[in-house]
């Protein structure tokens, strides 16, 4: 198999994720998106590392996993908050840098 | 070659690391069970000391034997083949062997290398260990020698403090600390050490923080050096690309570090590497060695106890940097091109902060900031001594300097401890002190000789050769500079010794304590008297080593008398070599030309500061008399004349204005640019607001502020204070430029 | 080369898979229903992980099973559950930056695909040589260690910043 393969079907994904991030009207959905991107990422790693046959694409993915289930965690504690002091998950509704 | 005659393992240097196990374990025990013990608690840490100071003396006796060993193996296989390499290392032709009859063949004495590792990352692996050479015993003996007799002059000195205990912990966490940067055998590992050093003397310069002026110099002190870190910390971070560069696998190790910057050319990218490492550590270094222009903290850092000051800001932590720039040498002799002779960054460091230095001692009324200054000024010695290739002196310099200067911190303890309530103001409260404290004040004129270069004491040798070496090594213009600041040294050591010691005591004999440093009730203490034998004791010793130290090193009497006792210490710290693991270095032969100017400048410096002195007080004295004796003597009065030519005009121009103006300079300009680096933002922008906004700006600006107000507006609809609208922006500007480097790299 | 075009059934597991992937990615930023966009990106990170396996990147593609959709997907389903999220699809969930985010999207598509195309056209990947889960470990304890601490503590820390932001008082 070509490396291509999963290098296109990563960056499809990562585009994916950029898009969704940019459009989400959701808090939950825009932190479902970064999760996307990761995930791209990791396809990389992974790609990379049997491309490469080194163990350490392995490794960082596992690394990129953990820190994006920390990074969820944090993250919808934040939202949580931000629901509970707005009654709205809405990011557009947390305009207070409005100039 | 055969090793025949070499001991290949010799348990002290083998088990150096238990060294700075010793105190760190001390100080464990101290915080355990410090506070049942009281002031049995000292013991435990005078204990773990005097252990580790027979370690340190095993180790320096079987260096000594190892050194021995390799150099007898040398000799009988003959001359070794880089002789003439190492002759031309300076690239001079005036520069021969220090003494043909010894030297003519230098083998380089491996040092004691152990090591295990710490951790490793991916492809690097960082190791703790330790390398045991020539200087690295030196220092273990310093270090070791003065801590221990500080330890037992803390005993009586610090007797019924509130915090005793935290007071030992300290201490014996501070030997601990810095016998790791000693023995360190990577940079990580000495850095670990550095910093440990300096939080220890944040610790104990703030000993007494019920106080704001001691808590305050602990945070300047603590903040001052850590800017110097903050270039440290890229150099020790460059010192690993050192290596990669030369070698191809990144290392920490000192050994290679230095094998690599030795090997490393001149040219192109290495030679700004080694250039930008050597830098970054010099900053370390002018931060740590209280050099110019970072000095400012090491005088507020006599806030803390004087043993303190002796231990940490005279004889060991400050030298730390010095010892960096030995330790590392090869990178700042690459690095700063020192064989090439001239001026580099190094030497004018050192050369400019031996003269501040000793201009700023001349003002001041408090002993220990005397010889906080005096520090500073003999740290600018041993820096420029490093600048200049003199590497044998510097580290000798260190060695003696570490001996008189605590010899003269701990004199001056007990002076302000037994003879004036605890206060170090030298024009208020001292004076005559000479007849109540005989010993302390015979202590402290040998320390004082041993610093001004008194011939034949510790300090005229050790100064003697950095600055023979810096004329030899085509650094002339460092060589007077050194000359000069030697005969200011004499001067202001002078005024000190004889505001402290002659004339009428000033101080209060029956009054409180005005000025107590800490919460000492001493009773007994109205008249002032000679002190303890706990504080005598370390006196006693250090000025012995103030006066012997120097025959270790004294091309002098190698030239006149002859026994090979004048050169040892070179020949047991130097690492020798052909000049590819380690600089190979050259000593100047010897010429009384730089031992006389020498002592001109010093008697010059002390005849100065006599006539102003002394002199004075006894004209004063005796121009009463004169008045009835006036008409025969008018020899007298030239006399007189001339003691006012020297005081008012040479001695006052010196010591004034100079003085004054780099003290103003000091306090004035360096610490405003100190300060403003810390709090500067806001004060610019109070200037801002202050004078540009509100005065000169404010005709003008009606029409600027509708420009202002109208670009705001238009561009304030960008601002929607939308998440995703700003997101879209800053994505789609980081796709632009990823896009803008990508098509670069594909069309390169 | 040949070999890699050879492996017929790799190479049509691949697409079947990735085709799944790309539709779920899409339906994952596209679709109205909160709900369905969580299950999406199940079917997303399934995806990647039967990927791993046939790149014989085993231990990864567990991992992500367990961690991914056992645990994150439960976390934003009490997430969405938590902040009373419309469940059914009753109000458009994307915003009215959909046109002006699709150029930066595209650009970077582009600039990723050409970039791909240009550098890895002809590399192939040896399928011979499954990394086993036992090299995984000994490089994870051995050279990796200090950043597994790390990323131990650091989930420390998440957890207590978690559970401090979330607690009601």
């Amino acid at each position: 198999m070509y490396l291509n393969q999963f290098l296109l079907l990563s960056a499809f994904l990562f585009c994916a994720g950029f898009y969704g991030v940019l459009t989400r009207k959701h808090s939950v959905l825009v932190l479902m998106s970064i999760e996307l991107m990761l995930a791209a990422v990791n396809l990389n790693f992974v790609a990379f590392g049997a491309f490469r046959a080194d163990v350490v694409g392995q490794v960082f993915a596992l690394f990129v996993l953990t820190i994006a289930a920390a990074e969820v965690g944090v993250g919808l504690a934040i939202v949580l908050l931000i629901y509970r002091n707005l009654k709205s998950s809405n990011p557009d509704d947390l305009d207070t840098l409005k100039g | 070659m055969t090793l025949g005659s070499v001991d290949l393992h010799p348990w002290f240097l083998e088990n150096a690391w238990l060294i700075p196990l010793i105190p760190a374990v001390s100080f464990v025990a101290i915080l355990a069970f410090g506070k049942r013990l009281g002031a049995k608690a000292a013991w435990i840490g005078i204990g773990s000391v005097g252990a580790v100071w027979l370690l340190a003396l095993g180790n320096v006796f079987q260096w000594i034997q190892r050194v021995n060993g390799f150099r007898a193996t040398e000799s009988e296989h003959g001359a070794p083949e880089g002789h003439l390499e190492a002759v031309s290392a300076f690239g001079r032709s005036v520069m021969r062997p220090f003494s043909e009859a010894s030297h003519h063949e230098v083998a380089f004495v491996e040092p004691i290398t152990r090591s295990m590792s710490w951790w490793s990352n991916g492809g690097m692996s960082l190791d703790v260990g330790i390398r045991i050479d020539g200087l690295a015993v030196m220092m273990l003996f310093v270090v070791t020698t003065i801590s221990l007799l500080v330890h037992y002059y803390s005993t009586e000195y610090m007797k019924d403090d509130r915090r005793f205990t935290h007071y030992y912990a300290a201490l014996s966490l501070f030997t601990a600390s810095m016998l790791v940067l000693v023995v360190a055998d990577n940079t990580v590992q000495l850095l670990v050490g550095w910093e440990l050093v300096g939080l220890c003397s944040f610790l104990l310069i703030g000993h007494w923080w019920e106080d704001k002026p001691n808590s305050s110099a602990a945070l300047k002190a603590f903040l001052t050096t850590r800017t110097g870190d903050i270039g440290l910390l890229c150099g020790v971070a460059m010192t690993y690309f050192v290596v990669e560069r030369a070698t191809g696998t990144g290392s920490f190790n000192i050994g290679a570090v230095n094998e690599a910057a030795m090997s490393l050319g001149h040219e192109g990218l290495a030679k700004s590497l080694l250039f930008w490492c050597a830098a970054g550590l010099l900053l370390g270094i002018i931060g740590k060695s209280g050099q110019f222009p970072l000095h400012t903290w090491l005088p507020d850092a006599m806030a803390g106890p004087t043993p303190v000051s002796a231990l940490i800001h005279a004889a060991t932590m400050v030298v730390a940097g010095v010892y960096l720039g030995a330790r590392m040498f090869p990178v700042f002799f690459q690095g700063f091109d020192i064989a090439g002779g001239g001026v580099n960054l190094m030497a004018a460091v050192g050369g400019i902060t031996v003269i501040i230095g000793a201009g700023l001692a001349f003002v001041q009324r408090d002993i220990k900031k005397v010889l906080a200054y005096s520090t500073i000024s003999q740290l600018g010695y041993m820096v420029m001594a490093l600048g200049v290739g003199a590497w044998s002196a510097a580290i000798f310099h260190l060695f003696t300097h570490a001996f008189f200067k605590a010899n003269l911190f701990l004199g001056a303890g007990s002076v302000s401890h037994s003879g004036a309530h605890h206060s170090f103001d030298m024009v208020d409260d001292m004076g005559g002190l000479r007849k109540y404290m005989p010993k302390t004040f015979a202590t402290f004129m040998i320390g004082t000789a041993a610093l001004s270069g008194f011939p034949l004491l510790a300090g005229f040798f050790s100064k003697d050769e950095i600055l023979a070496t810096a004329g030899h090594n085509g650094f002339e213009f460092f060589m007077y500079l050194g000359f000069i600041g030697g005969g200011m040294t004499a001067a202001y050591m002078t005024r000190c010794v004889w505001l402290t010691f002659f004339g009428e005591y000033r101080g209060r004999k029956h009054a409180a304590h005005g000025h107590d440093e800490h919460s000492h009730d001493d009773n007994g203490h109205t008249e002032p008297h000679e002190s303890t034998f706990p504080i005598l004791m370390p006196l006693y010793v250090l000025s012995f080593m103030s006066v012997f130290a120097g025959i270790l090193f004294a091309p002098m009497l190698k030239d006149t008398i002859g026994s090979s006792i004048f050169s040892k210490f070179p020949e047991w710290v130097e690492p020798g070599g052909d000049g590819s693991l380690f600089v190979s270095f050259i000593h100047p032969e010897f010429s009384w030309k730089d031992p006389l100017l020498a002592t001109l400048f010093a008697a010059v410096g002390f005849g100065l500061s006599y006539l102003f002195f002394w002199k004075k007080a006894f004209m004063q004295d005796a121009t009463q008399k004169n008045k009835a004796l006036r008409q025969g003597k008018t020899f007298l009065e030239n006399k007189y004349y001339l003691d006012h030519l020297y005081t008012d005009i040479i001695v006052g121009s010196v010591k004034g204005p100079i003085a004054r103006g780099a003290y103003w300079v000091n306090q004035n300009i360096i610490d405003a640019v100190l300060r403003l680096t810390g709090g500067g933002v806001r004060k610019v922008g109070q200037f801002t607001y202050d004078v540009l906004d509100q005065k000169a700006v404010d005709g003008v600006p009606n029409g600027l502020a509708a420009i202002t107000g109208a670009a705001g507006g238009s561009t304030r609809n960008v601002q929607t204070g939308r998440l995703q609208e700003y997101a879209l922006l800053i994505l789609s500007g980081t796709v632009v430029l990823g896009g803008m480097v990508a098509a670069l790299v594909w069309a390169s | 080369m040949l070999g890699a075009q050879l492996l017929v059934a790799e190479n049509a597991f691949f697409y079947v898979i990735a085709a799944v992937m790309a539709y779920g990615a899409i339906r994952v930023v596209t679709t109205n229903n909160i709900v369905h966009a969580a299950l999406y990106l199940v079917v997303v990170l399934a995806g990647g992980a039967a990927q791993y396996l046939l790149l014989g990147q085993e231990f990864v593609a567990w991992v992500q099973v367990i961690v991914y959709i056992g645990a994150v997907i439960v976390l934003f389903l009490f997430g969405i559950m938590l902040t009373r999220a419309p469940m059914k699809a009753e109000e458009k969930l994307t915003n009215d930056l959909r046109g002006a985010a699709l150029i930066p999207t595209g650009l970077l598509a582009a600039i990723l695909a050409t970039l791909c195309l240009d550098a890895f056209s002809d590399k192939t990947v040896d399928l011979v040589s499954p990394i086993r889960t036992k090299a995984v470990t000994s490089a994870i304890f051995r050279g990796y260690l200090v950043p597994f601490e790390v990323v131990g503590v650091l989930l420390l820390g998440a957890l207590i910043g978690a559970v401090v932001l979330a607690r009601r008082d």
